[in-house]
């Protein structure tokens, strides 16, 4: 379920890295506790983001859920697909529905992030 | 992300006789009001979507219920309420507003007439301790009042197959029941009050059962509808289905603060029928002018108005989202909001601030949804 390869946040966001740049996304978790998610709120590319700061939100039919970027650095592109199609966050979270990538300032911000198992531990599954 | 903090706090609050089944069941629970709730069992959407087109069955039983009793019943209630009650036949169902002497509401109820010396009111869940104690306070009619709300479950059935889902499991004839009339029979062998009302904008029912045999009902409601696509649904949908249709709910359209000439609602104010709590008040602000009125908004720009969000007018501060949300039948993102008389006409263009950035909105006719008549 949760891919060995991503680092996790405790606000349930997903990072893959790969030669310097990470892929961000929410986690299966964070999607099924919004339930259908129907708006999705992006940095442009060129923003700058900053570690455990909002850069965005996901809103489900009932509420807004603010989105904290797992590390500090540019974003490089935006996941311009899920403006018009924000269901494919409930369908593939951890694939198709990537929200930005973003290049990394400080490669060691990723340390204290967790491991797939410490997250699922974390998530008490 | 911020938001999911959706964990229950164990033990503290209320739940229905359907608690244990919901959860069986894989429904998503949310706390509302002091209760513990389905939210949503596949999605609220795809609930929404059950309930305009096929059927959806609702657990309510958090509502309230208090009865009132005696020769003098009407004059009590009567005085309690803003709509006529006198009006009312036996088994005649009828929305009101219970008001505070100062004009805002206790609550907005539904009123029955089981027969002339003994009333049925259903009322919110949250209000329903409160409620008991107004209408205690106000009866100078030696009315027994009575809060009896551990007495029922209450289960609505809603959508345009409520009827034919619910008539396998009661020899009442539903459809000689009226909207906004009422039956008292059985369902499933149970003893049950049917109700042809509700909160989507559909056609359906609202029964009231004994709690010990709720859980019996739900599963036969879910197996009766099943030919016709019916939905387990949670308060999501229930709160997406009456907003399209410009349904008030207590805490967010109406409060303390809020008179129905305010909220839209003049039309539950009965003027003709004598004195009532909360009259001097409103005949106050009728003759100085209601200075504020809910209307209904679409969205124009990208962005969903939620409850508590600053409308603007012409860049100024001029009111604030009661309710707001995506409308899944309209495909639209839709809210209700106060705002000045004065700006208050459809058409008019307003902005809503969504997290600091104003984005275009337009005042718009409500409801958002009517259903076609059959």
């Amino acid at each position: 379920m949760y891919p060995d390869q991503f680092r996790y946040t405790k606000e349930h966001e997903w990072i893959a890295v790969e030669g310097g740049v990470g892929t961000v996304g929410i986690t299966d978790h964070a999607q099924k506790e919004l339930g259908d998610i129907v708006y999705v709120d992006l940095p442009k590319p060129g923003d700058l983001v900053e570690k455990m700061k909002v850069m965005g939100s996901v809103e489900s039919v009932k509420a807004v859920s603010e989105i904290f970027s797992p590390v500090s650095g540019e974003v490089v592109e935006v996941n311009t697909a899920l403006a018009d199609a924000p269901e494919m966050l409930n369908q593939d979270p951890h694939g198709a529905a990537w929200l930005v990538k973003i290049k990394l300032r400080d490669p060691d911000e990723l340390s204290d992030l967790l491991s797939a198992s410490e997250y699922q531990a974390y998530l008490g599954e | 992300m911020v938001g999911l903090s959706m964990e229950l706090a164990q033990g503290s609050l209320q739940r229905t006789p359907l608690n244990e089944i919901h959860r069986s069941m894989g429904a998503k629970m949310t706390e509302f009001g002091g209760w513990e709730m389905p939210v949503y069992y596949s999605g609220i959407l795809d609930e929404h979507q059950a309930v305009r087109t096929a059927v959806g069955v609702f657990d309510v039983s958090h509502m309230g219920e208090i009865e009132i009793r005696g020769p003098q019943a009407l004059a009590l209630i009567n005085y309690a309420t803003t709509n006529d009650a006198g009006k009312l036949a036996a088994q005649q169902a009828q929305y009101s507003g219970m008001l505070y002497e100062h004009g805002g509401f206790v609550d907005d109820i539904l009123v029955h007439k089981v027969s002339g010396e003994h009333y049925f009111l259903c009322v919110n869940a949250s209000n329903q301790r409160k409620d008991f104690e107004h209408l205690r306070a106000l009866n100078g009619w030696e009315c027994q009042v009575e809060l009896v709300s551990e007495g029922y479950a209450q289960l609505a059935i809603q959508g345009p197959f409520a009827l034919r889902t619910l008539q396998k499991l009661t020899p009442v004839n539903l459809a000689a029941i009226r909207y906004y009339w009422f039956q008292d029979g059985e369902v499933c062998g149970a003893p049950a009050r049917i109700a042809r009302t509700g909160y989507t904008g559909e056609d359906g029912f609202e029964i009231y059962i004994p709690p010990a045999d709720a859980r019996r009902i739900w599963t036969a409601v879910l197996e009766a509808g099943s030919e016709f696509g019916v939905k387990p649904c949670g308060l999501g949908a229930r709160n997406t289905l009456r907003l399209e249709a410009k349904m008030a709910l207590y805490g967010h359209e109406i409060d303390a603060t809020i008179t129905p000439l305010e909220a839209d609602l003049a039309w539950i104010v009965k003027w003709g029928k004598g004195d009532f709590m909360g009259r001097a008040a409103l005949e106050r602000q009728r003759s100085a002018g209601v200075r504020r009125k809910l209307v209904g908004f679409e969205m124009r720009g990208r962005g969903i108005a939620r409850d508590g969000y600053e409308v603007l007018a012409d860049g100024a501060p001029a009111g604030w989202v009661t309710s707001g949300g995506p409308a899944p039948t309209l495909n639209k993102n839709i809210g209700l909001c106060y705002l000045p008389v004065e700006l208050a006409t459809p058409g008019r263009a307003i902005h809503v601030l969504v997290r600091n950035q104003p984005v275009e909105a337009v005042v718009v006719p409500t409801p958002f949804y009517k259903r076609a008549k059959s």
